[in-house]
């Protein structure tokens, strides 16, 4: 069990930066995100689109704007869960007991939910037949490419993850490659390779085409694939992998008692607190009279929800406002030496 | 300002007046239509204010920017008429316009 003064669930800016914060005023925390890197829908989503109204940073890119956040917290050793989502929150006492997936557990009176819009999760495929097979021969991600060897794999998807395999996999494998459109948006030098691939016979393209049944006993054994012009075909394959890129789900989030209107959570503006104490919801998951969806917003949401953290924290001490400016303690805590 | 219908995927129509300058995705959100999420907000960074446009309307709208029809892969059952109601700006010129909506956005 690890024990904190608060713990941030989402390593999107605005838990980076409420970390920060935290840090700042004296309190440790732990931050855990289901994604396997730093940085949220900044870096998920848009990690090369230029941002413009970050307060005197005139212009820069998701990427950018988090190896900023990363390098202010640099004098302080955070320790970040990445790859782990929270599935449990349960009160114990004054203090929080979570769980993530993975089995880590926390125990802590502050939890800071920096969620965005919640967790992002692989999209899947339609077909409720594919459920059956999922973990086994249906799989979103590739864990170890050997079990591939030799076998027929079937691929569906137009971005990188879909390019990139395809090639990869095409070493060993039989390759069909489908997608719902003859354009691709994987990396462009990826993408010829595709289609020399494909012209000398190491993979099988098939463009404007998506799938339609999957058919097997205990065993995948062939899917038919449907063209816009809604023409069937039939190939045999042993795996499906779906790069159909990445979904948010709000997930286990609603179910730990909060008060959840429309994905978001209602906050009030002192503490940015949720209706359990404790609990407090800041960035793009926060709602309140006037809130605005912005990154700054989300800055300052996760600077007062930390002074409030100070209270549970720390109840037999009080809470001094300071400058890092001025304040000797706080240079201090940034290993600022003069 | 024009008069958009969203259509629900169990048949619901909805018609509400809409004002010029804010998207399809706009309207049905601040109206509280259900069947468009709009996770990102209008920033066409994901897929959850996917709409059907039958042909007769898609081919009136102003063409797909680089990079909608990108993150339309990524939406629930994506067909040719598939568009981002986010990405649809609203005037005079889409009065009557009908929308279709998908089963589920995610």
């Amino acid at each position: 069990m690890i024990k904190t003064d608060a713990l941030i669930i989402g390593a999107g800016p605005t838990g980076l930066f409420t970390a920060h914060q935290l840090k700042l005023i004296g309190l440790n925390c732990e931050i855990v995100d289901n994604l396997d890197k730093i940085g949220g829908q900044c870096i998920e989503l848009y990690p090369d689109k230029p941002i413009y109204d970050i307060p005197a940073i005139p212009e820069c890119t998701g990427e950018e704007l988090t190896n900023n956040l990363i390098e202010q917290l640099k004098p302080f050793n955070i320790k970040f869960h990445l790859s782990e989502r929270v599935d449990e929150l349960k009160k114990n006492n004054s203090n929080w007991e979570i769980k993530t997936n993975k089995g880590t557990k926390f125990s802590t009176p502050n939890v800071i939910i920096a969620g965005g819009v919640g967790s992002f999760e692989p999209r899947k495929f339609n077909l409720k037949e594919c459920q059956k097979y999922e973990n086994n021969s249906v799989l979103y991600s590739v864990k170890d490419k050997t079990v591939f060897k030799g076998k027929t794999v079937s691929i569906f998807g137009g971005g990188d993850s879909a390019v990139d395999w395809a090639i990869e996999l095409s070493k060993d494998s039989k390759v069909n490659l489908i997608h719902r459109r003859d354009e691709f948006r994987g990396a462009q030098l990826n993408v010829n390779k595709v289609h020399d691939l494909n012209k000398s016979g190491k993979i099988k393209l098939f463009t404007k085409y998506q799938l339609k049944t999957v058919n097997g006993k205990d065993n995948l054994e062939n899917i038919e694939i449907e063209s816009d012009d809604k023409e069937i075909k039939k190939l045999d394959t042993d795996y499906i992998l779906g790069f159909f890129g990445l979904i948010m789900q709000l997930g286990p989030i609603a179910d730990w008692g909060l008060n959840i209107d429309k994905k978001t959570i209602p906050v009030d503006t002192e503490k940015f607190e949720t209706n359990q104490k404790g609990i407090y919801a800041v960035g793009d998951i926060c709602n309140y009279p006037g809130k605005l969806k912005l990154i700054l917003s989300g800055f300052h949401e996760g600077a007062l929800a930390a002074r409030a953290c100070f209270k549970l924290a720390r109840p037999d001490e009080k809470y001094r406002f300071e400058f890092t400016t001025s304040s000797k303690t706080i240079k201090n805590r940034l290993g600022i030496k003069e | 300002m024009a008069k958009i219908t969203y259509i629900e995927h169990n048949g619901k129509n909805h018609t509400i007046d809409v004002t010029n300058g804010l998207s399809v995705m706009e309207g049905a959100v601040q109206n509280n239509i259900p069947g468009i999420d709009a996770d990102c907000g209008g920033s066409m960074a994901c897929a959850t204010c996917h709409v059907y446009v039958k042909e007769e309307w898609f081919n009136k709208l102003p063409k797909k920017e680089d990079g909608e029809e990108d993150m339309l892969d990524m939406a629930f059952e994506p067909k040719k008429i598939s568009r981002l109601s986010c990405q649809i700006l609203v005037s005079d010129e889409l009065d009557g316009l009908i929308v279709n909506l998908p089963e589920k956005q995610v």
